[in-house]
């Protein structure tokens, strides 16, 4: 394996350490469920997604094979992420979970509980979000 | 340099496994303490993909595919439990 094969698995490993890690620091120090949400789900799958990447060339190098068992992982892993957050967060609507004070259009968690399509509540300025 | 890198990225790893154990003892609603569980797996699998490059085999990726389908489902039933108080209807 050359110098330059070893520095490029480095870089991507490295990559995906960082991620990883910066996914957990924001999961443990956010304020807030719904942001807390935000954090592991995009940059540790970011992150595992380098570590994969960097598993794929390895391999790669050494076996002499494109091994596709990465790429399930991969596909497997951006297809799934999503829908768990999506369940979390609808489950942490339906148990009212405390947001924060700040947060926009908090009159909108009853309407997911009851699960009803958005509605505007003036009639005059429909798809509006009042503020 | 790639055992040094390998090395380092486990501690990464490590270190971010204790803080989200940490946020799982701690975590104020139950539905903290899933999103810590399923960010655990995710962690688990980098960990073990980096086990398999460690020690030069390409044996451990059935058992990283494994442990992710157990991850999303495990997740998916518990949010199904909280949101409808049944798994399976």
């Amino acid at each position: 394996m050359t110098f330059m094969v070893e520095l490029l698995i480095s870089v991507l490993l490295l990559l995906g350490g960082i991620f990883v890690l910066v996914g957990s620091i924001g999961l443990l120090r956010l304020q807030d469920l719904y942001v807390r949400l935000h954090a592991p789900t995009k940059a540790t799958t970011l992150g595992l997604g380098g570590i994969l990447i960097g598993s794929m060339v390895y391999m790669y190098n050494t076996q002499g094979e494109l091994s596709i068992n990465e790429l399930l992982i991969t596909l497997f892993l951006v297809i799934t992420a999503p829908v768990t957050a999506h369940i979390l967060s609808k489950a942490a609507m339906h148990n009212r979970v405390k947001v924060m004070e700040r947060t926009r259009n908090q009159h909108l968690i009853e309407t997911a509980r009851m699960q009803l399509p958005p509605k505007s509540e003036d009639e005059g300025s429909k798809g509006d979000i009042k503020p | 340099m790639l055992e040094i890198s390998t090395i380092l990225v486990a501690v990464m790893l490590c270190v971010a496994l204790v803080l989200n154990l940490w946020r799982l003892i701690i975590g104020p609603h139950v539905v903290d303490r899933i999103l810590a569980l399923d960010t655990m797996y995710i962690n688990s699998i980098a960990l073990i993909l980096l086990y398999g490059i460690f020690s030069k085999t390409p044996l451990y990726f059935e058992a990283a595919l494994l442990i992710a389908m157990l991850g999303f489902v495990s997740s998916v039933a518990f949010g199904k439990y909280l949101l409808r108080g049944d798994i399976i209807e």
